[in-house]
């Protein structure tokens, strides 16, 4: 696999509203790719298209070696992405809600609490979701990433309020990926993140990204 | 494989995502059996009457609490959004929502129909095998419409007002025959045209909520 994601000429819409348009671009194995742009230009729905989760309008492109127009929930399912909200089952334990990731991945279900204690939530493992932080469902949803080993992941603004120890085990989990030879590509504002942890960065204005030099 | 696998573990998480909230226990059962309560102090105190209506009222009851009961705490954006991105098909998502609809659906009628029979006497114990398997029908039936009903309005600002909205017609071909069954029973009449009607009506609905569970995931996102 050459590239992990790759655009040809691609625009995308959200209804008849174009949000990107004419982009063209290509992400490696090893790649970290740090995103900006101001409010509303539309990184999130960037992250979508490339998790498949929106269809392209216009353009071709390719996830995982993949074509985009054909990639269902097999590929999806090869792909990590860190939203804005954490996404947990709140009426469920936090052990439970990583044991429920597992088991739908066919993942060995033990690991989930061996797991959650690398993220430093073992006393916190059997606490309900609703009753538990935004810090710590963040964390299941890292430890969820450590789980299923994605080869392309997407974090939006995944670092955002977190504390020192959450933030570095997001650096951790992006060196796991690109040591396993995946990608990453994360949207955030903080320049001095942007430094530490990329190697490529995106800005995105009037629809189109800019590369800056490295 | 794999699909029913996905299936399987949705509905587990689905009943004891229900079971720690409590909403079907606390607050659906008692307010559908004070509805049974309260329905014979509106009539006038005639116990043949009761009969004759009870079952009619017992589908109503188990319709319109059993609605509520399908529209249960719908998923945020994050969780759908989750479910997608660990490669769920859509179709096993409809599938095992409308099963744990169903189970719980079933799990209501266990109270309701010894409070139906208590207080209405509605038709005769030998008919009870049979109506058995229709309620099975009925109930797996008002999950899937519910379910589908769901799926169309969500995201829909008037989602609580427009999903009832499409539930009641398309429930009319479960109830309707649910009812005649009921009373054929209690007259010794034969009660397959009813129960094919229902068998098919569930049928139909749940391969519509299959087949449209991909697009309308799509669309939602």
């Amino acid at each position: 696999m050459k590239h992990v994601l790759s655009f040809e000429k691609v625009s995308i819409r959200l209804g008849r509203a174009p949000i990107l348009r004419d982009l063209t671009l290509t992400v490696s194995p090893g790649d970290v790719i740090g995103l900006s742009g101001p409010n509303g230009a539309g990184k999130s729905t960037l992250l979508r298209a490339a998790a498949t989760l929106i269809r392209l309008a216009t353009g071709t492109g390719t996830v995982l070696g993949v074509d985009m127009a054909t990639a269902g929930p097999d590929v999806r399912a090869r792909i990590g992405m860190l939203a804005h909200d954490p996404a947990v089952f709140g009426e469920l334990t936090l052990l439970e809600n990583l044991e429920f990731v597992a088991r739908i991945t066919g993942q060995p279900e033990e690991r989930a609490l061996e797991i959650l204690e690398a993220v430093g939530l073992r006393a916190a493992a059997y606490r309900r979701a609703d009753c538990s932080s935004h810090g710590m469902a963040r964390r299941v949803d890292i430890a969820r990433l450590v789980l299923t080993e994605p080869k392309l992941v997407l974090l939006d603004e995944a670092a955002a309020g977190l504390d020192e120890a959450a933030v570095s085990l997001i650096a951790t989990a992006i060196e796991r990926t690109t040591i396993a030879g995946g990608a990453v590509i994360l949207v955030t504002h903080d320049a001095t993140y942007l430094d530490t942890v990329t190697n490529r960065h995106w800005r995105l204005v009037d629809g189109t990204v800019h590369e800056d030099a490295p | 494989m794999r699909f029913w696998s996905h299936v399987a573990e949705l509905v587990k998480k689905d009943l004891r995502t229900e079971g720690r909230s409590g909403e079907i226990f606390f607050v659906t059962i008692p307010f559908g059996v004070l509805a049974l309560f309260l329905i014979p102090f509106a009539l006038p105190n005639d116990q043949e009457l009761l009969s004759v209506i009870g079952g009619g009222i017992f589908w109503v009851i188990l319709l319109l609490f059993g609605m509520t009961l399908t529209f249960r705490h719908s998923e945020t954006g994050a969780q759908r959004m989750l479910m997608s991105m660990l490669g769920m098909d859509p179709a096993a998502r409809f599938v095992a929502r409308v099963i744990a609809s169903a189970l719980l659906l079933l799990a209501f009628s266990l109270v309701l129909v010894p409070t139906v029979v208590i207080l209405y006497e509605p038709i005769t114990p030998a008919g009870w095998p049979i109506l058995s398997v229709i309620l099975v029908m009925v109930c797996l039936g008002i999950a899937a419409i519910g379910t589908l009903s769901g799926e169309v309005t969500i995201g829909l600002r008037n989602r609580t007002v427009l999903a009832p909205l499409l539930v009641a017609p398309l429930s009319v071909p479960l109830l309707v025959p649910a009812a005649v069954a009921t009373d054929s029973l209690s007259s010794q009449g034969s009660i397959l045209v009813p129960a094919l009607i229902i068998l098919f009506a569930l049928l139909g609905v749940t391969a519509i909520g299959v087949l449209t569970a991909r697009p309308l995931e799509e669309a939602s996102r």
